[in-house]
């Protein structure tokens, strides 16, 4: 039995019972997790672990830098765009080219789609079934639930026979036994306490949101050519803009124009009228369930993004919040520069890599990917089969990034948490209506739950966002400036020898960098660290824990063998480990495993 | 109208696994379809396909499934057969099964009426940062003309271009192959608990 106190303000305690889930379902890529319960069964240990192994980093050595886009694309089923806008901005920053104002708008409407699609698909498919117990939904009575639905909300599809049919199809495809998504829920656990209409509300909705998102990924074959991948050009966009062109092909037109607009309104509405009136109801029913803060009342980091104006790095010009905030001072905005060799720095001492002292961190300048899966003493199994990870040695194919020292919580909760430090209006308002909607103090924006209702809020304000850059694109087209890339670096003889930059989003998961260093027209180096490469961090040297660990810490589980606690919290990062580890995973229809020992 | 989509589901950083990929951009690159059928590189993606599969009336998936037969060996299945292929034997990283998309689309009522899936057993996954291997990419070819068999029955006519169109994606298969850094440069291999069970 160990009992270990860590700096970051954690008791870890290993003697209680063992508890592995692996993988953790409904996220991206593959994720193992390993707790100790008390006797109580409240989390004492939590121990979390990337197991796939990322080469994306080694293999772009050599490549053109103009292309680095098109790889890093490819590194995430979900987030797609994110990757190739960090890339394509390491890139302009290591070369010193700025892009036109139009280029800037379009690449924040794709970015600002991208968070909005992320946000509703993440909050309907990959978190609700969390805090919605589909079953329960089949004993909803329809003229109930349409007199629920029809209280918190004016959207149109609210009547007893929507709800009649839906519960109906819902009924159908359950008794057909192909559950597909609602497969290995842990159905009737006491710790759902939505009500059976809530229940079929959600799920009503959970159809809406999968049917709606086809419209909203149009916004990113117009502006990038093609979905599911759309493209990227080092410079601007690759989209030429034509206002007096017709059709779907050539030059953006003003009919694609006006398709975005509309595309921009429903998503509004689709998000004021369902998302938000959903995410307050059933937040009212779990007011009591506050866990999971984890770091976010102490330690959050952003590196902001949508700037308003091209091509002005400065934290004012981001309509997205940049900055840090350390052991919970709100009072105190750090700002974040992500060249400082002393401000980001990657620790192996817990990860499967090898650097030439495991012991010091490195910036991601001079960072090194290379594997070395080596077990610690008390690690159970095998090598192939790991039954119990030793969290002592190293434990994850993710590395431990820190900021000046500490271990950070990145994503929407982080960056509202900055934005509401800053009072920033666009932000505050609506985090001070929501918590004084559900009578809430703002110390309960602390825990899973807020880190949800923040992921809400935001989608509610890039939405309007969305609105206010395809205006303004729209001016700038109409006073007659139709520029959308600037070329006069294109060519690699416009080069100097060497040169280094980083870029940085944003991403629906929370701060993103790609480091790039190019030598003689090549890239020589190249490190990405990725919004859950900080949230699911393992120890460092110091012995922190990272977000996800610290999140699980304290949490009581109703059952042992069920814990549908330990992955509502995990899901509420919207944890993307095809990324932040990478892709070599044999089955990716394995079930869950749960094992308590 | 027969809305058809053909999808190419597969990782091209990830040696065979890109096969699927590969298939959609070279029928892409050397035939003319009609407006009726649409041609899809869906990568890795999951939730996000399910829109364009809803769409179709006749869903044709090309890929790189484990069938447990001999590498470079290629497989045709339809309708009812495709979807259990798509759960159990995938080896891919999308969390989100392609089985499960298919589930979905049936649970908002609208699924594809036709399935149609030519696959291809890899030969090398390992290979990270690689192409197509040799009897894999000999492959090629062979699933293009089982694609174009399977739209002849359904009266669609296709019209192979007389020169093949440009391959400038920075990720086409040419240059991809052309540009790869040495194994020196760039590190080929995964993770060593995966290269294990592969073995086995």
């Amino acid at each position: 039995m160990t009992v270990t106190q860590t700096p970051n303000g954690f008791k870890l305690d290993d003697s209680g019972k063992r508890i592995v889930v692996d993988p953790v379902t409904r996220i991206e890529g593959h994720m193992r997790c390993e707790v100790n319960l008390d006797e109580n069964n409240v989390i004492r240990n939590a121990v979390s672990s990337g197991t796939m192994w990322r080469g994306l980093e080694v293999i772009l050595k050599g490549r053109d830098p103009r292309d680095a886009w098109a790889f890093t694309e490819r590194i995430c089923g979900v987030c797609t765009g994110t990757h190739a806008l960090t890339s394509v901005r390491a890139v302009e920053d290591a070369l010193g080219i700025s892009i036109p104002e139009n280029a800037n708008s379009i690449r924040n409407i794709m970015q600002l789609t991208l968070q909005v699609h992320d946000h509703l698909v993440h909050f309907y498919h990959l978190h609700a079934l969390d805090w919605v117990d589909v079953v329960s939904a089949l004993k909803a009575d329809p003229k109930a639930t349409s007199e629920l639905a029809q209280s918190i909300s004016p959207w149109a599809k609210s009547s007893p026979g929507y709800f009649h049919d839906i519960a109906t199809r819902l009924k159908k495809f359950v008794e057909s036994g192909q559950l597909g998504p609602f497969a290995n829920g842990y159905w009737g656990n006491p710790a759902y306490k939505l009500p059976p209409e809530a229940n079929l509300m959600a799920v009503a909705h959970y159809l809406e949101a999968l049917d709606f998102q086809k419209e909203i990924v149009k916004i990113h074959t117009v502006y990038g050519g093609k979905n599911p991948h759309p493209n990227w050009l080092v410079g601007g966009v690759p989209c030429a803009i034509n206002v007096d062109d017709i059709g779907a092909v050539g030059g953006i037109n003003m009919e694609r124009l006006n398709l975005v607009s509309s595309i921009i309104d429903q998503t509004i509405e689709f998000i004021e009228q369902v998302y938000l009136p959903d995410l307050q109801a059933i937040a009212s029913f779990y007011k009591d369930w506050l866990y999971g803060g984890g770091l976010s009342s102490t330690n959050v980091l952003a590196y902001g993004d949508i700037p308003e104006k091209a091509n002005d790095p400065s934290a004012d010009n981001l309509r997205l919040p940049r900055g840090a905030i350390i052991n919970g001072n709100l009072k105190e905005i750090h700002e974040v520069d992500l060249r400082d060799p002393a401000q980001i720095q990657e620790f192996v001492t817990h990860s499967w890599y090898r650097y030439p002292d495991d012991e010091i961190g490195l910036h991601p300048f001079d960072g090194v990917t290379e594997p070395n899966f080596v077990l610690g003493r008390n690690t159970k199994g095998t090598r192939t089969n790991i039954e119990n990870l030793d969290e002592s040695a190293k434990y994850s194919w993710i590395k431990a990034p820190r900021w000046r020292g500490h271990a950070m919580e990145v994503g929407p909760l982080a960056r509202y948490i900055v934005g509401y430090a800053k009072g920033m209006p666009e932000i505050k308002e609506p985090v001070d209506k929501l918590l004084r909607d559900l009578g809430l103090p703002l110390d309960a924006l602390f825990s899973t739950l807020g880190r949800t209702a923040a992921r809400g809020l935001e989608a509610q304000y890039c939405a309007r966002l969305m609105r206010h850059f395809q205006d303004k694109l729209m001016r700038n087209i109409k006073a007659g400036d139709l520029s959308t890339a600037n070329v006069a670096k294109w060519e690699p003889k416009t080069w100097p020898a060497e040169a280094r930059g980083v870029g940085t989003t944003e991403a629906p998961r929370g701060a993103l960098g790609h480091w790039v260093k190019v030598k003689d027209g090549k890239i020589e180096n190249y490190q990405c660290i990725v919004p859950t490469t900080w949230n699911g961090s393992p120890r460092d040297p110091a012995g922190n824990v990272g977000a996800f660990e610290a999140a699980l810490m304290n949490t009581q589980v109703e059952k042992a063998e069920e814990p549908l606690e330990i992955l509502r919290t995990l899901h509420s990062f919207d944890p993307c480990l095809a990324c932040s580890t990478h892709v070599m995973d044999r089955d990716g229809q394995e079930l869950t495993r749960i094992r308590v020992r | 109208m027969n809305r058809i989509l053909i999808l190419g589901i597969g990782n091209v950083l990830w040696a065979d696994e890109g096969f699927g990929v590969r298939v959609v951009q070279a029928l892409q690159r050397n035939y003319d379809f009609p407006e009726s059928v649409r041609l899809m590189d869906g990568g890795t993606q999951g939730l996000a396909l399910l829109p364009y599969v809803q769409e179709a009336d006749t869903l044709i998936i090309a890929d790189a499934v484990d069938f447990k037969c001999d590498p470079g060996t290629l497989v045709e299945l339809r309708d009812a057969e495709v979807p259990a292929y798509l759960g159990a034997k995938k080896m891919s990283l999308h969390q989100v099964s392609f089985q499960e998309v298919l589930a979905l689309g049936e649970l908002l009522g609208h699924t594809p009426r036709h399935l149609y899936l030519v696959g291809v057993q890899p030969c090398v996954l390992e290979d990270y940062g690689g192409s197509l291997s040799e009897p894999v990419k000999a492959m090629l070819e062979p699933a293009m003309a089982r694609i174009l068999q399977y739209l002849a029955e359904l009266d669609i006519v296709v019209e192979k271009r007389t020169q093949a169109g440009p391959d400038s994606d920075p990720l086409g298969m040419a240059a991809y192959e052309a540009r790869r850094p040495s194994a020196g440069e760039a590190c080929r291999v995964g993770d060593e608990r995966f290269l294990a069970l592969r073995s086995d």
